[in-house]
């Protein structure tokens, strides 16, 4: 029996469904991440667990109790918000505290919390400022130490790193990582960035249109896809068109024939179908295992800095690759001709 | 490049304000000559003496606390609510809020008689702590305009729906969220409000009169035909107190939580730092 589990929920505000039949089951002490485009549903999703949307139908059970209609200040959860949520007129202790308060816990008791609390975030020192005196990064931490003080089950992430800094987000996800790996607790994370997603998740549900496209591992989503939108979603992806040339495997890429690891599922009446290529499955130089060589036009070359970005033509497909910089690597002139070589079983038809 | 002295504008500035400038010193000069041949404070005197004066000024000041604590209590869990559960009704309730701009006091009193007369089925008006209740509600409906807007700002600079979230996933019910989070991040609104009504209130004339209440807006108003040099010293005393309000209004709507009321004398590590 999961910890947390959503059965078929479905939201719908007016005559707009938003969520359309999500189910999930989070074990205890899983790190769960809602990815997906703005719109697809996943605050949505997590505002139900939290109790501020009740679901259109569907259910909701956290440790095996029915909370569907559970009022949000009965359900033990924890949340943090993007905007933080700080009360503005409690210093940072007061703050810590104020869920222990409601739960009637003494004032030792509380102040105990409070300060381990502090600790785990490494704010000692900072009990006595204000939500103004404080970066955003800081305050953040803050509102996931009051999120934990009264000892939810469930922590609750709404994009809380996105109105951060590149460097902070980075650094904070880690130590949300950590501080969720030493409690045990079990997290539902939602994020519009893959990268974010990938990082710290057990699992990931990507979104979209309200229905979870996929839910898998960091590795399983990224190296196979099982729609064409997550395939999209995560990561860059070229997309080629092919044409099942002999039956169960064999299709024509570019003017290239290539024999695929899986037996074709998808082709059409005329066997047109598509297959999808991750950027760094495809290199210019030769090695053993890339058995595919897709001669082509280089379109353009971007150097990034520690990699380079090389966008072809290949037989009217665009493709696009990245290869490591080296001090004697001399990229490729745009407009010249070039040789780009990738391992026939990294190929994947791309299915819905 | 030096900046030339701006010889226009401060002309312009110094010419618009001689007109109320120039009044007050007029009025406040004459209000200090009472006694012939000297200038003293002999009006101020004479007004503090007169047990009216007291009786009528305590009158007043009570029924406005009242009026402001029973707008305060009216209005902040109204606002809280329109905002939080119907935003789209708050352009109406904005305009109810409004009404009383444009409804003259005069026929809110009026009403208030015909309605709670001593031939109606709640016949307020022929007691006198019906009567007085009248009044402190009259009070609250003149200030509504300025509690109502003071609130509603006060509410617009906090994000009282995240709040309020955040409040409930902690426990809270709404009455302690109201109570514990609301109320205070909005204080300083609501003594903004506070300070408006209470300066609207304290010299009312139209409802104190017509309602017959022994009010100060009415004592003025009696002072002045009776009297040469006090109404005088009252218009100065009464200005002098409207602007006390403004200070203190500006001194609550600009402290922060927390913040000292004095500087401190040993210096404090800076206050932002980064993560």
């Amino acid at each position: 029996m999961s910890f947390l589990s959503i059965t078929n929920a479905v939201k719908t505000f007016g005559t707009n469904t938003v969520v359309k039949g999500f189910d999930l089951a989070v074990e205890k002490g899983e790190f769960v991440s809602f990815l997906g485009p703005s719109g697809c549903g996943k605050t949505t999703v997590l505002r139900m667990i939290a109790g501020f949307e009740r679901p259109t139908s569907g259910k909701i059970t956290i440790d095996g109790r029915d909370v569907t209609d559970l009022a949000p200040n009965k359900r033990r959860i924890g949340m943090v918000f993007q905007a933080y949520a700080l009360f503005p007129n409690m210093n940072v202790a007061g703050n810590i505290a104020f869920g222990l308060k409601i739960a009637g816990l003494g004032k030792a008791e509380t102040e105990a919390r409070v300060q381990e609390m502090l600790g785990l975030i490494g704010l000692s020192h900072l009990a006595e400022r204000y939500p103004y005196e404080m970066s955003g990064g800081q305050q953040q931490r803050v509102a996931l130490a009051r999120a934990l003080a009264p000892k939810p089950q469930v922590l609750l992430l709404d994009e809380p790193l996105s109105a951060l800094d590149a460097k902070i987000r980075v650094s904070l996800r880690e130590e949300i990582r950590d501080i969720q790996r030493r409690l045990g607790i079990t997290t539902v994370f939602v994020t519009h960035d893959q990268e974010e997603a990938m990082s710290i998740s057990d699992r990931i549900v990507v979104m979209n249109g309200g229905r979870a496209d996929q839910i898998g591992t960091p590795s399983e989503i990224y190296n196979r896809p099982s729609t064409r939108f997550v395939a999209g979603f995560v990561g860059t992806l070229n997309v080629l068109r092919a044409r099942l040339e002999r039956q169960p495997q064999t299709v024509t890429v570019a003017g290239t024939s290539v024999q695929l690891a899986q037996p074709v599922r998808t082709a059409d009446a005329d066997g047109n179908l598509s297959l999808a290529l991750r950027p760094e499955a495809l290199s210019l130089r030769p090695s053993e295992g890339r058995d595919v060589a897709f001669d082509g036009l280089v379109k353009s070359v971007n150097f990034m800095g520690s990699v380079i970005r090389i966008r072809m033509d290949v037989g009217g497909e665009a493709i696009s690759f990245d290869m490591f910089n080296s001090p004697d690597l001399v990229p490729p002139a745009v407009g010249a001709r070039a040789t780009a070589h990738a391992a026939s079983r990294d190929m994947f038809e791309l299915t819905a | 490049m030096k900046k030339s002295f701006p010889v226009v504008p401060v002309l312009t500035a110094l010419f618009a304000a001689s007109f109320f400038v120039v009044p007050l010193i007029a009025t406040f000069y004459f209000s200090l000559k009472m006694t012939r041949g000297e200038l003293g404070f002999a009006a101020y005197a004479s007004v503090f003496n007169s047990a009216e004066f007291l009786t009528t000024i305590t009158y007043s000041t009570i029924a406005s606390l009242v009026a402001i604590l029973i707008g305060a209590v009216i209005i902040v869990p109204t606002a809280y609510w329109v905002r939080l559960k119907v935003p789209r009704l708050r352009p109406v309730v904005e305009f109810i809020s409004l009404l009383p701009l444009v409804v003259p006091p005069v026929v809110l009193v009026f009403g208030y008689i015909r309605l709670f007369g001593s031939n109606s089925w709640l016949p307020l008006t022929t007691t006198t702590a019906g009567t007085d209740m009248l009044l402190v509600l009259g009070y609250v409906v003149l200030s509504m305009p300025y509690m109502f807007r003071a609130v509603d700002n006060g509410l617009a600079v906090i994000d009282i729906a995240t709040l309020t979230e955040a409040a409930e996933s902690l426990g809270a019910s709404r009455l302690r969220t109201i109570a514990t989070v609301i109320f205070p991040n909005v204080r300083a609104a609501i003594i903004s409000g506070a300070f408006l009504t209470f300066s609207i209130s304290l010299g009312e004339f139209v409802l104190a009169s017509l309602l017959n209440r022994p009010a100060f807006g009415p004592y003025l108003v009696q002072l002045g035909q009776d009297r040469a040099y006090e109404p005088a010293a009252l218009a100065i005393m009464s200005f002098g107190f409207t602007w006390g309000c403004m200070v203190l209004m500006q001194v609550f709507a600009t402290r922060k939580p927390g913040q000292r009321w004095f500087p401190r004398l040993t210096s404090r590590p800076a206050q932002r730092t980064t993560a």
